[in-house]
């Protein structure tokens, strides 16, 4: 029997859908773990970004940041802390989230940075206060970019998340490593299709979300720097 | 599982005894490192320049070629790794698949920006003195594309020593096979040495392909 059609019977096998090991529950373990660790770089990463690029302070280290994110190895990164901290999700999620934060801090640097000084003149003219127009003027053109990194983070959270099964970590991963570990094909195959159709979900959806929320007016401006934030990839 | 405070005692973050026994091993990891690292990047740059040339004189290659390879770079890597293990096995050619695949985006995207930007006046004059189409391309356009390309080969070089690590999970790895030791054995100095002459590769490498762009490209400094 061909590898497709084995995988195509470990789908379709209903043990694999229920219980702790089942598709369900590692999809939510998945999900879990990429979602608070995208959160918490979010939190941390978004307000320094926006804060340097809003002042137009340490440009040097908010470009560097990703550069050094891109140098270390996120596999050493998620065995280190499983060295520090031990077994359970806190070494996963403080590792994701570590990962998460470099290219949220550049892309939300470089956001700020690139809004047109003369729309930024033209809200001082207008009597807005520091706060008001970054709240009013300068967050809203700066989504798109914003977004992107946000998208970016996350979709390399998602893969370096299945790596966490190395270090017993839950999720889709745990198919791929056991799988490989049991010299099981179709689980192995099984686990690597759904981490592949997990990663390419999170680029769409978030993509999807990031066209909600580029306000109308400015969709054609949001090309060209984009496309440098798409460039970061460590798992 | 362990006490990890009673490890963290025994255990310190670098045995220098251990390291000063095994600098062959660790030496052996580098290589391999270095060497999956060069293939990814050649493989990468065989396929990125042409296809870049071509999908910049047939606009319909570019939408397709991006959007392509855009998919699979997008698609992590240790997934990759594990869809060809059934087709290709345990080795360098599933391990490669992948990264040649991450470094042909990176690179296309840097040839399409550096052959898009050299100005229309420059393709002008040098169509007027009398360059043939290849001519032109070789001799002017791409060595104003250069610039943008070491900066795409930068990034993938980077990039490609980092994911490298990952090729452990299918018992290559180079450095990354020391940091599965630290992790199977819970003893950390192949992990901290490992991750420290990771980082280094990526640095030393990064400042090297600087180096190299300011004497291809001397007219580019500062860029």
């Amino acid at each position: 029997m061909s590898i497709l059609a084995k995988v195509a019977q470990w789908f379709t096998d209903t043990a694999h859908w229920q219980g702790s090991d089942g598709i369900p529950t590692r999809l939510v373990e998945h999900l879990q773990l990429s979602g608070e660790s995208v959160a918490l770089g979010a939190l941390i990463a978004l307000p320094i970004g926006i804060g340097l690029g809003h002042f137009g302070i340490f440009g040097n280290l908010a470009i560097g940041v990703s550069n050094i994110g891109r140098a270390v190895p996120s596999f050493a990164i998620l065995v280190i802390a499983f060295q520090v901290f031990g077994l359970g999700d806190t070494p996963i999620i403080l590792a994701l989230t570590a990962l998460a934060i470099p290219p949220m801090v550049t892309n939300s640097y470089v956001a700020l940075r690139e809004v047109d000084p003369d729309v930024k003149d033209a809200a001082r003219g207008m009597g807005y206060r520091q706060l008001a127009q970054l709240l009013r003027v300068e967050l809203p053109l700066a989504v798109p970019l914003i977004m992107a990194g946000i998208r970016t983070s996350a979709v390399q959270v998602v893969a370096t998340a299945a790596l966490a099964a190395l270090i017993a970590g839950g999720g889709f991963g745990r198919y791929i490593i056991d799988g490989l570990a049991q010299q099981d094909y179709a689980k192995e195959f099984a686990g690597a299709l759904l981490v592949a159709v997990l990663a390419l979900a999170t680029e769409m959806s978030l993509w999807g979300v990031e066209q909600l929320l580029i306000p109308r007016g400015i969709r054609l401006l949001r090309a060209p720097a984009a496309v440098r934030a798409r460039t970061f990839k460590t798992a | 599982m362990p006490n990890r405070l009673f490890l963290d005692i025994v255990d310190p973050w670098i045995n220098w005894s251990w390291l000063s026994t095994h600098v062959p091993t660790v030496l052996a990891a580098v290589q391999q490192h270095v060497i999956l690292t060069v293939i990814a990047l050649v493989g990468g740059i065989a396929i990125a320049l042409p296809l870049g040339i071509a999908a910049h004189r047939w606009t319909n290659l570019r939408l397709p070629s991006l959007t392509g390879f855009g998919i699979f770079y997008t698609i992590p890597s240790i997934s990759l790794f594990a869809l060809l293990i059934p087709y290709t096995g345990l080795g360098t050619l599933t391990a490669e698949i992948p990264l040649v695949g991450y470094n042909v985006l990176i690179l296309l995207r840097n040839v399409l920006v550096g052959l898009d930007a050299v100005p229309p006046d420059v393709l002008d004059a040098a169509d007027g003195m009398g360059y043939r189409p290849l001519a032109r391309l070789v001799r002017i356009e791409l060595p104003l594309a250069l610039p943008a390309m070491f900066a795409g080969l930068r990034v993938a070089t980077v990039s490609t020593i980092g994911i490298v690590t990952i090729t452990a999970v299918i018992g290559l790895g180079g450095l990354g096979q020391l940091i599965l030791k630290g992790l199977i054995e819970s003893f950390h100095t192949p992990l901290v040495v490992a991750t420290v002459l990771s980082i280094v590769l990526a640095l030393v490498a990064d400042v090297g392909l600087a180096g190299a762009q300011r004497l291809a490209v001397p007219w580019s400094r500062g860029i």
